[in-house]
């Protein structure tokens, strides 16, 4: 074997002086970087096999352990930095394409942290939400253009399916395969708890779960796993994948490895088989085809389910957005560039799509211009990290929002962008049992629970500051935003004025 | 009684309530010191079982007929009749280990060093048992019932 | 300094209004003493009126009031009117000088019907085709602004304290049946008169005292049903909305008010499974037409008016009842100084409409015993 020329990323510091070879970190590390070395008496590590992801510093009953990125470095050099570096010697090495998880972590600007927020200030007073009534609940579907009544007061009106949300939140689609049975266990829970929905994903519907269909959206994407009657009408909606905001025009791998007896039952493929998403769905080739996929699933359900539709946020994003509305679908969930994924080839996590803000505000304003903002519901999502991310999508023109990252992160996620590896040590993203068993959904479902609870008492508290008691009155109410240091230009897209103005 | 059951489902095998057992039962009380300071490290008196991803916490079931007190050859082995809490006297324990060959349970190990039997105490003395009250994933329930109490 | 409709200007308000539901009419005196009272809620930068039933002889026809920059914006109008309308009557408006109120635009008016053939070439109803000349006035026409549009009403309105307002148009010279006044605080001011409030489209005038935290989500579900904001008013969100649901959509008064001020998911939650059914979907289809925060509004029709609160009350109104008379204010005060020992006085509770309206059109259906509390 010739020389590897890569130095390891991360560096294990152990504070010999708090270590009581107590091996709990050896036993709690997949990657095993931890092992005691029985000529030396003392615990010793492998940095080479770290990938960061703290789990043995959690666990650390005496905090001995801290991971620090490596000292080691090339030589200072602005354009060709160590990453850049060490990704050539990776690839010179396999011949592969670059492999990553979750989201794009490149510094490109977060137009959240660009915009401001609202507040009432003697002219109009604030609402204090521990006083006063405060209304979070939304409904996700076409809304028709008026009511119809009989002489009676008899609603006369189709009510076109809704889907009801108790807050403005959503769990991203994350499939069974690429997360644990713990992770699904979990976010099905807590958002039966909540009055929500979590995502299957494309993965198929775990049989233990279908008692949370009414909070359950089933995913129809490019493989097809797991599409059955029973899945579609087990569910409260159907959503069709056509991107994610992750890795836009490209499919999926889950790779055999991870298609476990229980995988290969769900997702209705043999076991360990690779199970391969194509890039398109190969019965969709344009939009009148989607229109026909739209209704073939409103036929299966009955016309009693919404159906959406996913896409990645990408150039042409409204007029695709205005194409799905008119081709009958209830809602469109818009995934950003930053949006995160079980593996993606990391060029195109980090290059391809663009951010969710501009995405919500350019289709929020197509669809009003063309007078069918009212047809359909908009989801966004692509790394929405807080309330206020929450608040600032809303009042830029979204419905709601799903959360993908923040829910794992609640879950434990500690952000080593491995979970393609499938050895992750939280238990999340992986199928090892040794490692499911480490997320309690008892404990992990409560965590969720908290988190949505503590972002709904943050949105309740902006809304109150802004004057407002009901979050259907933030939808497009971008006078509440201001932007801080964007051009012109950028304030043109988001539909705001500047900070002062 | 109150008993420690355990939910081996989310079991992780990390070790920590054996830690956490040896400091409850230190003379510091302090992780650090237990391991580090004391000149005799005592043994804890709790063992993981473990077979492939299958682990669980094992510790003594304080029956209500323990086999391990009426075998006792020199009365160590007490059941405190309102406690239900079966300890063991090391002071009177001689280490004949009768105790642990009646017991169904292997639940009661051997102190070698002090050549005596260690078992759990339930940690009497501090009211919640150290292994229940850090294990960080929720595995182990200290409760009237079983565990869906 | 920005003109009102390029900026949006947040305001505090008196409001007054008052009718007698047999439709006799009285003068404009009586609501000029009712809103002098308030005199402190206002800041003397707008102040305005409508009022109902005081064109008789032309009662068929379009009043327009229209304020003019300059004669060429006057004539360019005249012209765009004539060409589309039959004028029966115009007049300058009768005004008084006085100190108080300066700046005076020109102010017209003209009774007008609209030309059958420029009727059937747009295949418009005559409402549609007056919404879309008042739109096409507004907005292409500098400096000409039709500040009223109804049948057999009027606005009147200024930069000044609403009792000099009253003065001026001498409108103790009008008659009508139902009466409503508007004093304005507004935060800062382009001193232009069509910022004041009444704000009128066809026969609906809207006075207001509040500011609406949804004004953009309401505006944007207004434009999506072809409607322009030019004034960026709460006002004029106000008028639209109604004029939406009232006039395209004939959802009953009731209704609209149901839709405005909504009731709460909690309240519609434990309604019984016929009112669940409309509440709720009266909630999903109009969630964007709620308004929200605090506001206190007027909202008149040719018969009768409706004055409500938001849901949880953020601005004062008190309501009160003498013989076939009801009387709406900001303050009890402003009722009292006009009609001394009311049969009944009250305060509406939050999102509960009080419905003035003409006797002959009482109706009764099941929303007029449901009440709204927040």
């Amino acid at each position: 074997m010739s020389l590897n020329y890569l130095t390891p990323e991360f560096k294990v510091i152990r504070d010999y002086d708090l270590c009581i070879n107590c091996k709990v970190c050896m036993r709690q590390c997949a990657n095993e970087v931890h092992s005691y070395d029985e000529q030396l008496y003392k615990m010793v590590a492998d940095d080479f096999k770290c990938v960061n992801c703290q789990r043995c510093v959690v666990m650390c009953p005496t905090h001995a352990l801290t991971i620090i990125n490596h000292p080691q470095d090339f030589r200072q050099h602005a354009n060709w930095s160590y990453d850049t570096i060490r990704d050539i010697y990776r690839q010179a090495e396999t011949g592969a394409v670059l492999l990553t998880a979750m989201g794009n972590d490149k510094p490109y600007p977060i137009y959240w942290d660009k915009m401001v927020v609202n507040a009432s200030q003697v002219t109009n007073p604030s609402i204090d939400p521990l006083r006063e009534p405060m209304e979070l609940r939304v409904y996700i579907g076409r809304k028709p253009d008026k009511i119809e009544l009989d002489e009676n007061l008899n609603v006369k009106t189709q009510m076109p399916p809704q889907l009801k949300l108790e807050v403005p939140i959503l769990f991203s689609a994350m499939s069974y395969g690429s997360i644990s049975y713990n992770a699904h266990a979990s976010l099905s829970r807590a958002a039966e708890k909540l009055g929500i929905c979590y995502n299957t994903g494309e993965g198929g519907l775990h049989k233990d779960f279908r008692k949370y269909g009414k909070n359950t959206i089933v995913q129809v994407a490019s493989g097809r796993f797991g599409v059955n009657r029973e899945y579609l009408n087990t569910a409260a909606a159907v959503e069709i994948k056509i991107g994610q905001g992750a890795k836009p025009g490209i499919g999926g791998h889950l790779p055999g490895e991870k298609v476990s007896e229980d995988v290969s039952e769900t997702r209705m493929i043999p076991v360990g088989s690779d199970a391969i998403s194509p890039a398109p769905h190969h019965d969709i080739y344009s939009i009148e085809d989607l229109s026909q996929l739209i209704f073939s699933l409103k036929e299966a359900t009955d016309y009693k389910k919404p159906v959406g539709v996913k896409i990645a946020a990408v150039n042409n994003v409204a007029a695709i957005a205005s194409g799905i509305a008119r081709a009958g679908a209830d809602y469109i969930a818009i995934d950003g560039f930053r949006g995160g994924t079980g593996a993606a080839p990391k060029r195109i996590r980090d290059n391809v799509g663009i951010p969710i803000e501009f995405a919500i505000a350019s289709v929020d304003s197509r669809l009003r211009s063309e007078g069918i903002r009212h047809t359909v519901s908009l989801i966004a999502s692509g790394s929405i990290r807080n309330s206020a991310d929450i608040i600032k999508a809303i009042a830029l023109g979204a419905d709601a929002v799903y959360i993908g990252s923040a829910a794992l992160i609640a879950l434990g996620c500690h952000m080593c962008q491995k979970c393609n590896t499938g050895k992750c040590n939280w238990g999340i993203a992986t199928q090892d049992p040794y490692l499911v068993k480490r997320l309690n959904p008892e404990i992990g479902y409560k965590r969720l629970v908290n988190l949505v609870t503590a972002w709904g008492h943050e949105i309740k508290e902006m809304l109150g500051g802004m004057g407002i008691n009901d979050i259907e009155s933030l939808k497009g109410n971008r006078l509440m935003l201001r932007g801080i240091g964007m051009t012109q230009k950028e304030l043109d897209i988001l539909g705001i004025l500047a900070a002062g103005e | 009684m109150k008993k420690i059951y355990v939910k081996e489902e989310v079991c992780i095998g990390c070790k920590l309530c054996e830690v956490y057992c040896i400091t409850s039962h230190s003379k510091y009380k302090d992780v650090l010191k237990a391991f580090k300071f004391e000149s005799i490290t005592p043994t804890p008196k709790i063992v993981v079982e473990e077979n492939g991803p299958l682990s669980f916490s094992l510790q003594c079931r304080h029956c209500d007929d323990a086999p391990c007190v009426k075998a006792c050859i020199t009365g160590a082995m007490q059941k405190d009749p309102l406690t239900g809490i079966v300890t063991c006297n090391t002071d009177k324990c001689v280490g004949c280990w009768t105790c642990i060959l009646t017991c169904g349970f292997g639940a009661i190990l051997r102190d070698e060093k002090n050549k005596v039997a260690s078992k759990c105490d339930l940690c009497a003395d501090t009211g919640e048992p150290a292994c229940v009250k850090n294990c960080p994933n929720d595995a182990l329930v200290y409760s009237e019932g079983g565990i869906k109490a | 300094m920005l003109k009102e409709g390029q900026v949006r200007i947040p305001s505090g308000c008196a409001i007054s209004g008052m009718m007698d539901q047999t439709g006799a009419v009285f003068t404009g005196q009586k609501i000029a003493d009712s809103i002098a009272t308030m005199h402190d809620r206002s800041n003397g930068l707008g102040g305005g009126f409508a009022s109902y039933g005081i064109y008789p002889e032309f009662k068929d026809h379009y009043a327009f009031h229209i304020f003019y920059n300059d004669l060429q914006s006057r004539q360019e109008t005249e012209e765009y009117l004539k060409a589309n309308f039959v004028v029966a009557f115009e007049e300058k408006i009768p005004t008084r000088k006085i100190p108080q109120i300066t700046n005076a635009p020109l102010i017209y008016r003209y009774f007008a019907l609209p030309k059958l053939e420029k009727l059937n070439d747009t295949e418009l109803t005559d409402d549609d085709f007056i919404v879309k000349f008042v739109f096409d006035v507004n907005i292409k026409i500098k400096g000409a602004y039709i500040f009223s549009s109804g049948k057999n009403m009027g606005v009147f309105k200024a930069v000044g304290y609403p009792e000099d307002v009253a003065e001026f148009f001498k409108l103790e010279s009008y008659s009508g049946y139902i009466w409503t006044a508007h004093g304005r605080f507004p935060t800062n001011t382009p001193g232009w008169w069509g910022g004041a409030h009444p704000f009128n489209l066809l026969n609906i005038s809207v006075v207001h005292n509040g500011e609406l935290s949804s004004y953009d989500t309401n505006r944007k579900y207004l434009e999506e049903f072809g409607y322009v904001c030019t004034l960026q008013t709460d006002t004029e969100v106000v008028a639209y909305i109604f004029d939406l649901l009232l006039r395209k959509q004939k959802l009953p008064i009731n209704l609209v008010c149901k839709v405005i001020a909504s009731p709460l998911w909690d309240q519609i939650d434990r309604m019984s499974p016929k009112e669940k059914a409309l509440y709720s979907s009266l909630k999903i289809i109009y969630s964007k037409a709620l308004l929200n925060g605090p506001f206190s509004i007027i909202v008149t029709f040719e018969d009768g008016f409706v004055a409500i609160n938001d849901r949880i009350k953020l601005r004062p109104l008190t309501a009160a009842q003498n013989g076939d008379m009801i009387y709406v204010a900001s303050e009890e005060s402003a009722i009292r100084e006009v009609c001394k020992n009311p049969e009944k006085i009250w305060i509406p509770r939050g999102g509960e409409p009080v419905v003035a309206k003409l006797k002959q059109t009482n109706t009764n259906e099941i929303y007029e015993s449901k009440e709204v509390t927040a």
